[in-house]
Formats: C-alpha cells, structure tokens, sequence
C-alpha cells in the first residue's frame, strides 16, 4: 500500500512540474514556401495515394463530400480580364491548441508525444463535433463504406488502414512514414536525423515545396526557415496554435501575398 | 352540488370529490374510437417515418442524409435542441410553480411534466440518430473496462450526456412521485389486470398521515432540485456550439439564450398540447380559460426576454465587425432561403405573442393555438437557422457549401411528432394525466349532506 500512494504521489508531482503537458518527443512541423508553389496537384493526388483515400465521384463531390485530406484552395479575385487567381495548399494544421480535440466526446481525437493531433479510427463514433469544431475544415468524414473498383484495390497502402463508414479521419502529416523512420532510425540505435521523413505530399512536389521536420530540432530545415519574414500561420488570430507555418509569396511588384 | 369552493379555485365550477375520481378513472378506462385510430396513425407514422429511414440510414451510412463537409449537423441537431427544449417547460415549470404555491399548476402539471419526460426520449433517440455509429453509443459512458478506455471531461458532448441523462431520471422520479396518490385511487377504482398493476405502481399507498408527510418532503426535495438542474441542462446543450470556434455558433449569450429560448417553446408547447388534451379528454372543466390565460402571461414575458437577447445576440455579432460574424449575419438575416426563415421567426416569436397582452386574446382558446403553434414553428426556425447559416460559413471560404435537407432527414423530423404523439397517447390511457388529488384541495372541504343549503 505505502508502494502504491508513492507512486501515485510521484505521478502528481511529475504532472505539476512546469511544462509537462508541452513537454514532446518531437515536434513535427511542416513549411509550405507559396513562392515555390506552382498549385499542380501532385500533392493533393500522392496523398490520395498513399493514404487509400477512395474517389467518391462526382455526384458526391457536388455534395460537398470529396475526400481529399490535402486540398489547393483556389480564390479568384477581380473581375475577367483583369483576375488574380490565388491558391494555397491546406491540410490538418495539427494544432498545439487544437478546437477538435475538446469535442470528442471519446477521446478518439488527441494528442500524441510527437506533437501530431492524431485521430483513432477504432475508438470514433462520429459525432461529428470534431469537424464541426475544425476552424480548417479539414476532417474528412466516411459517409458510406466505399469500395475499390478492381483491380485498384490492389494498390492500397497496406502501411495504412481502410477506414469504415461512419468514422471521422484527416491528414495524419504520413504518420506511418513517421513511425517506419523512427523503428530504422532505433534499430540502427541513432535518433532521427533531418530528413528521414518526408510525407508523399511532400515527396512528390515537383518544386521541393513542402518542407517537414522537427521544430525541436534547432538544426532542422523547418526551424531555419520558420525564422523566416515571409513566415505565417493560417487563421492565426484564432489562438489555435498550428503546426504548419506558410511563408508567403512574393509578387511581381515585390508586394508579398498570403496566398 | 356543493355550494362552497375556495376563493382561489381555478376550476371555477362547483365539482365534487367524487366527480374527480370519476373523471380521471374515466380517462383512462373509457375508450373511444378515435383514440384507437389516433394511436394506429401516430404507431405507424412513427415506424413509416423514422424507423424505417433510420434503418436505412444505419445500413447505407450517414450518406443518405444531406450533410456534407462543412455543415455535418443539420436537421438532427436541429431537432434534438428542439425536443430538449420542449422538454424544459412541464417539469421546471412545475417545480417553480410548486415551490411558489401556485394554484393553477394542479391541473396541467401532471400532463406537462409527462411531456417532458417524452420529449427528452424524443430527443435522445436523435442523438444516435445523428452519431455516425450509433451502435457503439456505449462509449461515451464512463464504463470500467479492460483496455481503460476513459472519457474526454473536456467535451461538452460528455457534459450532454450526464446532463440529459440526470435531467430523464429525475424528471421520471418526479413525475412517478407525484402521482403515486393518484395511482392508489385509481388502484382502487378499477378492475382486473388494471387492478393488479396499479396495486405495483401505487406501492401500497394507504394514504395515512405519515404517508403524506414523507411524499411532500420527497416532492419538495425534487422541486429543488430539478429547478438548477433544469437551467444547467439547456446551458449545456448551448455549450455544444458555444464552446466552439465557429461563427456565429461561439456566443457567450448562448447559455441564457437557450435556457429562455428553451422555456420559452416549452411553454408553448404546453398551451398547444393542453388545447388538444382538454377537447380530446371533455376535461374542459378542469383546464379552463383561466389556465390559459395565466400561460397566456408567462408566453408573454418569455417572448420579450427572448426578442431582448435575439437582439442582443445580433447586435454584439455585428458589433464585434469581424468578416466572419458579418458574413454569416448576412447570410442568416438577408439571404434566400434563409432570410424568410429567420424574419417569419421574429413575425412568430417576437410580434404575435404581443396579442397576449389583450386579456381577450389569452382567454380565446383560437388565439392562444395560433400562437403557441406559431411559437413552435418559430422555435424551431431559431434552432435550424443556428445550425445551417453558421456552420457552411466557416472562415475558409473555399469550403463554404450550403446544406439542404435530404429526405431521410425530413422524414424522421416528422417521424419525430409521431414518437411523441404515440407516448403521449399511451400516457393519457395508462397514467392519471389530471392530478386527483391536487385539483380536490382546489375544490375545498365536502361539507355533510343537507348542510342548510337546500
């Protein structure tokens, strides 16, 4: 007995020493340069890819339910001829303060020690107050079961799981690329090195747009250039905190634009 | 008939003792045909329109509603915010009225605090009916279990979930209290099964002294305590949208605005339930004119705090000028489809209950059911608009996408009436729905027969 109050009392000290709930193994973060940006899609479409996102076709997607965790906003601005079309990727933010993850009733939306909002398909039970919270609009909800056409399902990931209907799911920032860089990276007994994960979003930029690594890390790519002063984060004034950092673009006349 | 009736009998007419017994028991023996066909229309309404639309939805998934990404709560929310403020008027009014010792509350409480006890089932079920998977709605109870699961205490969905299930219970205790006097007459007045399962019910009521004594204490103990209960309740179910980020849905108001929206349809609700149940009963002896006319005066001043806070709400959105708060005000106050909504609401809830400061009006039973339908339809304007101009006008505009119903979302709206109409039915043939015992201390004391009157 006396064992046991111990190290309940341990644990409560440990809980009130300064920084505990901040405290994280890695704080991964991702760099979006809209001056590199070129708004091609590659990236919408690797997510696709890697994640067994299903294609809901277009009847679904008038609905307003396509599944894409990735997407480019487009905003046209001006009347023809004189338009200014402006876009910017926008996935999960994965933010420290994160509105969704009050909501849950369940817990199955939280935070890890990797500094990922991080959604538990197993444990929704679709209230859907997560998405409804989400000031991104990001989360993606399985409206049916949807099926793979074959011979397609043979191209699923098999690194991540086929989600069922009636559950919430977003960007996970490829957390199964950060868990397989992290398993190399203990095997090899050596933390993980800058570099070790891209995302396929990241990976198949043509113009090298979208940077990820550890804001921890001072070394890091990521930590160098959200020093930036083209550095911003979207809906900012929100207080939400996010996790992914845009640095603005520069226009023509050397005005520098959000998107 | 007996000549002598307290100064304060609501009643107005000269009824005996007996005569109550009679017309209570009579309620729920006698029954007509219309009853039955009333409860086969309101049974099969119930299973046409939301069972099997349900259960359409639960085997093709929440795709067959008309949510979509942006807007993922449309009519279920809708219609859970409604039925739960329905559901705040027959038990907190009660229990005030109770605690206030007020004379007209004898004859209706019964029935209203039987709507509440419905209309917070009716609600419930579209809880699941909203959940993406309802068959695993056991998880938001704190259950101990291997893999020690627990509960997010931060999620006002969880504050839903103990709130809404405390407020049934007590409700149903309160209710049950309260009628086990009544039972007991009924026990021993009928015949057959009836007898045997109100002799369980009555749990041997004798009606001694000291019976007494403990069921008031019992009574009063409850009034105080659904009184705060109730408040907190409806409090919550704001704190559903109030503790977000969105616009228009993040109102620091929304807790007092709730609470009054929500007594305030509730009471309507009773007006409208209670027109329906003293003409389908022939009680029209012991809810009378001057019944309505006293919730005549509560709708009243429930309507002008209600349009002070509608406004209030309005004004500090506007006033705090940001692009978000003025996007969804225009998209709510001056946009098709939704501009006619909202603006027949203020016809309904703010200008026409103002007819209820002519006494005329409040003791015209046609007034008093223009109103109170018109309150009802208002109320649930005020909920639908709530939910579908704030949630497709979040702050990115790319995502902007606006929700429209799909039929399976109208059909168990509809189906939603008939549940309440089916209980509500079984109620009136199963349970005393008039207080006996409570309308007798209106009537005052039976004096010997021939007592010098004759």
């Amino acid at each position: 007995m006396p064992g046991f109050l111990e190290r309940i009392a341990g644990k409560l000290k440990s809980y009130r020493e300064p920084g505990y709930y901040t405290k994280l193994d890695h704080k991964w973060t991702m760099v979006i340069d809209l001056d590199k940006c070129n708004g091609c899609e590659a990236c919408v479409v690797a997510c696709y890819a890697e994640n067994n996102l299903p294609v809901v076709g277009k009847e679904q997607c008038e609905k307003s339910r396509a599944f894409s965790w990735l997407r480019i906003e487009r905003y046209v601005e001006g009347e023809y001829p004189d338009v200014k079309v402006k876009f910017i990727p926008v996935m999960c933010q994965h933010c420290m303060k994160a509105p969704c993850e009050t909501g849950c009733p369940v817990y199955a939306t939280y935070h890890n020690q990797d500094g990922l909002n991080v959604q538990v398909y197993n444990r929704c039970v679709g209230t859907f107050t997560c998405a409804t919270y989400c000031t991104y609009d990001v989360r993606r909800f399985n409206w049916f079961t949807y099926k793979w056409p074959k011979p397609l399902e043979a191209q699923l990931n098999p690194d991540v799981s086929v989600r069922e209907m009636g559950v919430m799911e977003k960007c996970t920032f490829c957390i199964q690329r950060i868990r397989s860089a992290k398993d190399t990276a203990k095997d090899e007994a050596r933390p993980v090195k800058d570099g070790d994960i891209k995302p396929a979003c990241s990976q198949s930029c043509p113009t090298g747009a979208i940077y990820f690594g550890d804001m921890q890390d001072p070394e890091s790519v990521v930590a160098k250039l959200a020093k930036s002063p083209r550095r911003y984060r979207l809906l900012e004034e929100l207080n939400a905190d996010p996790s992914v950092i845009y640095l603005k673009r520069v226009m023509g006349d050397g005005t520098s634009s959000h998107e | 008939m007996a000549p002598h009736h307290m100064s304060d009998n609501q009643t107005g007419n000269a009824i005996s003792y007996k005569e109550v017994n009679d017309d209570v028991v009579r309620t729920m023996t006698e029954t007509g045909k219309w009853y039955y066909i009333a409860l086969a229309g309101a049974f099969s309404g119930f299973l046409a329109f939301w069972i099997l639309p349900w259960a359409y939805q639960i085997y093709k998934g929440q795709g067959v509603s008309g949510l979509n990404t942006p807007d993922f709560w449309g009519i279920y929310l809708t219609n859970f915010v409604f039925w739960i403020g329905i559901s705040h008027s027959g038990t907190l009014l009660s229990a005030i009225l109770f605690i206030t010792k007020t004379p007209w509350r004898r004859s209706i409480y019964r029935s209203a605090e039987a709507m509440t006890f419905f209309s917070v089932a009716t609600a419930a079920v579209f809880i699941f009916v909203h959940m993406g998977r309802p068959w695993n709605f056991y998880w938001t109870m704190p259950y101990p279990n291997q893999r020690q699961l627990w509960l997010n205490f931060q999620s006002p969905l969880m504050f839903d979930v103990f709130a809404i299930s405390t407020y049934a219970t007590s409700s149903m205790i309160f209710l049950y209290f309260g009628s086990i006097p009544d039972l007991a007459a009924v026990r021993d007045r009928v015949t057959g099964w009836r007898k045997q399962v109100y002799s369980a019910l009555a749990l041997g009521w004798r009606g001694t002294d000291s019976e007494w004594h403990w069921l008031f204490k019992a009574y009063t103990f409850f009034a105080v305590f659904i009184i705060p209960l109730a408040v907190s309740v409806h409090s919550i179910v704001s704190w559903d949208f109030a503790l977000s980020k969105v616009p228009g849905l993040a109102k620091t108001i929304f807790a007092p605005y709730f609470v009054v929206g929500a007594i305030y349809s509730g009471s309507a609700g009773i007006v409208t339930l209670m027109i329906i149940f003293r003409k389908a009963m022939k009680i029209e002896k012991y809810i009378t004119l001057n019944h309505f006319d006293k919730l005549g005066m509560l709708l009243l001043v429930m309507s002008l705090l209600w349009s002070y806070i509608n406004v209030i709400e309005v004004f500090t959105g506007w006033y705090a000028n940001t692009s978000a708060e003025n996007e969804t005000l225009i998209y709510r106050m001056f946009t098709t489809p939704y501009a006619y909504m909202f603006w027949l609401m203020i016809v309904t809830n703010t200008i026409l209950p103002l007819l209820f400061i002519f006494k005329k009006c409040r003791t015209s039973i046609l007034a008093c059911l223009v109103v109170s339908l018109g309150i009802n339809v208002g109320m649930w304007l005020e909920r639908y608009l709530i939910l579908t101009t704030s949630l497709p006008r979040k702050f990115l505009p790319y995502m902007w996408h606006d929700y429209i119903p799909s039929w399976v979302e109208i059909s168990m709206t509809l189906g939603s009436f008939c549940f309440f109409a089916m209980l509500f039915l079984l109620f009136v043939k199963l349970w005393p729905s008039v207080s006996i015992y409570e309308v007798k201390e209106d009537i005052g004391i039976p004096m010997r027969r021939g007592g010098g009157h004759h």
